[in-house]
Order: C-alpha cells, then structure tokens, then sequence
C-alpha cells in the first residue's frame, strides 16, 4: 500500500476524501448549531434594547427572564424614515446593515455628517410600555462613523420624543480608555434628561468641550482624550434626529407618540 | 504518568514553549491578550484544535501523500477551526464578538501548522495528541502572563473584577493608554522572553 501511495490516482482519491469528511463535520456542526446561535443574537439584540430602555434591572441576567422583559414590555415596529410613517417589517431578521448597502432599500443623504453614505429607508424602533401598558419610551437605532470606524447605538427618548433617556452603544471599534469611554456608564448618565430639540423644534443637542454647564439641558460634556470620537457622537445624533433620519417620525407624532395601532 | 508522557505535555510549557522559544503564533498573541478572558477562551479554542488537528493528521500520517501532506494538513486544521469557531457562537455569544475574526485566524497560527508538520507526522496518535495540549498550553501560558499585566495595569481589572478602580469611576488609578494597544504585548513578550532565559540559560541562542 504504502509503496504506491505517491501515485497520481491515490493522491486524487485520498485528498478527495479528506475533503468529503471534512465538508460533512463543517457542515454538520453549522447545520446542527444554528438555531442556538440565531436565539444567542437575538438575545443579545433583545438586551442592548432593554438597556437602552432604561429596563435592565427589571431584565435581570438570565435568558428566560430577558426575553420575556423584552416580549411584556417592549413593542418592536418600523418606521418609513422618508415619509416618517409606520411600515411593516419583521424585527428579528431585518437586517439594516444589509438595507444600507442595498442601492434599492437605501438612499443617499444629502448632508451626511454621521458618515454612513448610505441610509436604509426603513429603521426597526422600539416602542417601550411600561407596567401600566402606556408607551413611555421608544428606543431609536443609530449609525454614525466614530475616529476609527462606523458605532452602532440606540438613544432611548421618553414619549415627548425629546427628553434623553439614554445613549446607548454596542458595537465599535474606538480606542479602549479613550473613544470607547462612550460605554462608560458615567458619562452615559450625563446624557439623561436632556433636551435634544429646542422650543422651535430644531436639533439643539450638542457635545461641549471642556465641560457643558449646568443648567444647559442641550448639552453634554466631550469625552477627555476623545474629540473625534465625541464629535462623531454629536454628529450621528444629529443626523438621526434631522429629517435625514427620524425627524419626519417625531414631527409626526411629537408630543402624543402612538402606536400607529398595535399590531 | 510515566516521564516521556510529562515531557511531551509540559515540556512546552517553559522548556520548549511555542511563543517565548520557537516564536510562533505571535500574532495572536498580540491581539486577544487585552482581557484575560478573552486569552482564556483563545486559550482554550487553540488547545483543542492543536490537539485535535495533531490527533486526526497523526492516525492517517502513514496514509497522507507527501505531496499533498500541507493541504491535507490545512483542510483538516481548518475544518476543526470553523467547527470551533460556531461552538463558541452557539455556547459563548459575547465572548465570540470580542474574539472576532482571531478566533478564524488560528488557521494562520503557526504553532497548529508548526506541531502538525513536526511532531503528529512522525508521532504516534496519543503522543501527537499530547504534544498538541501541550503546546496550546505552552501558548496560553504566555497569552495569560501577558493578558494579566495588560489587563490590570491597562483597564486596573484582572478577569473584569476591579483590582485598581480608575480614575473615570471616581478611583485613583489612571489606567496606561500603551498596555491596552495590542502592541505593548511586544514588550511584555520581549521581557518574559528575557526572564525564562535568565531562568534556563540553556535556552540562549549561540552566536
């Protein structure tokens, strides 16, 4: 056997077969695995949302518990961020990073300070109830480039589609200690309760450098050491909130936010 | 245990260790060493495909063509690496988000290529098995050392529980900007190197 091992055909059949177990154990294990992955990023998805909802605590760590926080108080739905009215979609496999690089589901802003090149047409929002079933808060995905690369968030606002509730970013690539001090619970705290409109209704939030004062309700403190990340921040969230992004939704619904009709 | 067995399983540990003596693997080494956790979990996903890799390619040794030996050696390392990598995403969500693309790369490192070609060819199957533990440990002790320091003087944390409370959570420590950029683990490498060959002379390379 092992004198003819070298030969043409035997080295064909041989790599052939390795291949054929290999491809097998692959695929077995992609196959077999995934609906466990599919659950874990759901999961994951599910608990940046509550985070930004203000509802972690009520969540709690484990699985079950946060998928049913998820299922009791939070209502996911689309929004038609051209015309700002709701639209149809199914949450758990939108993918808006897919949209966004699709010319068709997508559009180019016309003054795209966060970044992105492209804007999906639809975003997925969560509207959020509270224990009385009353919707007190919707959370609102974001894209934006930060110094590095492009962040991803959500901003919570509270039902006057103004207050702050929270900042909240899950997936970026600023530097540790510096711009990815965005996740620092500390300075998220900073971003509660201020006011991202002013009384006219124009994007009046801001990220101040060296410090915001006190009484102002529009802005917040840079991050020390990060000011491309901070202005990164200010950026995004401004084109969120202009018409380029949600602006159309919240002048629509600004004051009485509905559920359009629960679904 | 008899002597050889010892040998061949922590041998690599200090006395032939793939990163600080053979200077293999490096690359990853730099990169998932900012957090001991995610070292650990590298830790372990190279441990299990050097040992397996080593395992399979060591039982069809005497069949595997020479001609065809690397590729043969390269679909099977990279069949173990996707399966591992989708294990972690179905157990272990975060961690394979922080792990990202690394946890991919271990078909580039060399220490799993390295042990197939040098040891599981010629070795017997358990030996080869063996040796592949050892070396992925030999790996991980480097990537734990250099994860420690990088961790608790970078982010003042060892495995996420604070040890040194920071000065942005009201603390006094400033956390160093240097250790937590992959390429500080150059240095620590640099000096860890330097402080087992203080320890085992032998180890010194004759001019």
């Amino acid at each position: 056997m092992s004198s003819n091992k070298e030969s043409f055909a035997r080295t064909l059949i041989f790599v052939f077969i390795v291949c054929l177990v290999c491809a097998a154990l692959v695929s077995f294990s992609a196959v077999s695995l995934k609906p466990l992955q599919k659950a874990n990023k759901l999961l994951d998805q599910h608990t940046k949302i509550l985070e930004a909802a203000g509802l972690s605590d009520k969540a709690g760590k484990k699985a079950a518990s946060i998928n049913a926080a998820f299922d009791k108080y939070i209502v996911p739905k689309f929004v038609d961020l051209n015309t700002g009215e709701y639209t149809t979609g199914d949450h758990e496999t939108y993918d808006e990073r897919s949209d966004a690089r699709n010319p068709e589901k997508s559009t180019k802003p016309k003054n795209d300070i966060a970044g992105i090149n492209r804007r999906a047409d639809k975003a997925a929002i969560y509207l959020v109830k509270n224990d009385e079933g009353q919707i007190d808060t919707v959370v609102l995905p974001i894209v934006g480039m930060g110094l590095w690369d492009i962040m991803y968030g959500y901003i919570g606002l509270e039902a006057d589609l103004n207050t702050v509730k929270s900042v909240v970013y899950y997936d970026l690539k600023e530097t540790p200690g510096l711009g990815a001090e965005v996740q620092n619970p500390k300075w998220k705290a900073l971003w509660k309760g201020k006011k991202m409109y002013d009384e006219q209704g124009n994007v009046a939030i801001k990220i101040v450098k060296g410090g915001a004062k006190p009484d102002d309700v529009h802005g917040v403190d840079a991050l020390s050491g990060a000011t491309l990340t901070s202005r990164g921040v200010e950026h995004t969230i401004r084109f969120w909130l202009s018409d380029e992004g949600y602006g159309r939704f919240i002048a629509k619904h600004r004051g009485k936010l509905t559920d359009g009709g629960l679904d | 245990m008899s002597t050889d067995t010892k040998k061949v399983l922590f041998g690599p540990v200090v006395d032939n260790n793939p990163i600080a003596l053979q200077v293999l693997g490096i690359c990853s080494a730099l990169a998932v060493t900012s957090t001991m956790e995610n070292a650990l979990v590298m830790t372990m996903a190279v441990i299990v495909v050097t040992a397996f890799s080593s395992l399979f390619i060591s039982i069809i040794r005497n069949q595997i063509p020479s001609s065809v030996r690397i590729i043969v050696q390269m679909a099977i390392i990279a069949s173990l690496v996707i399966i591992v990598d989708q294990v972690l995403k179905a157990f272990s969500y975060q961690l394979s988000k922080a792990l990202s693309v690394y946890v991919g790369l271990i078909i580039t490192n060399c220490i799993v290529m390295g042990r197939a070609e040098a040891f599981a060819m010629k070795e017997k199957p358990v030996a080869s098995f063996l040796d592949g533990i050892g070396n992925g440990l030999g790996y991980g002790a480097v990537l734990m050392i250099v994860a420690f320091f990088r961790e608790l003087l970078g982010f003042g944390t060892v495995f996420g529980v604070e040890i040194l409370p920071l000065i942005q959570n009201d603390g006094w420590y400033q956390g160093n900007g240097l250790l937590v950029l992959p390429f500080s683990s150059f240095f620590l490498i640099g000096l860890l190197i330097w402080a087992i060959r203080q320890w085992k002379p032998e180890q010194v390379e004759k001019d």
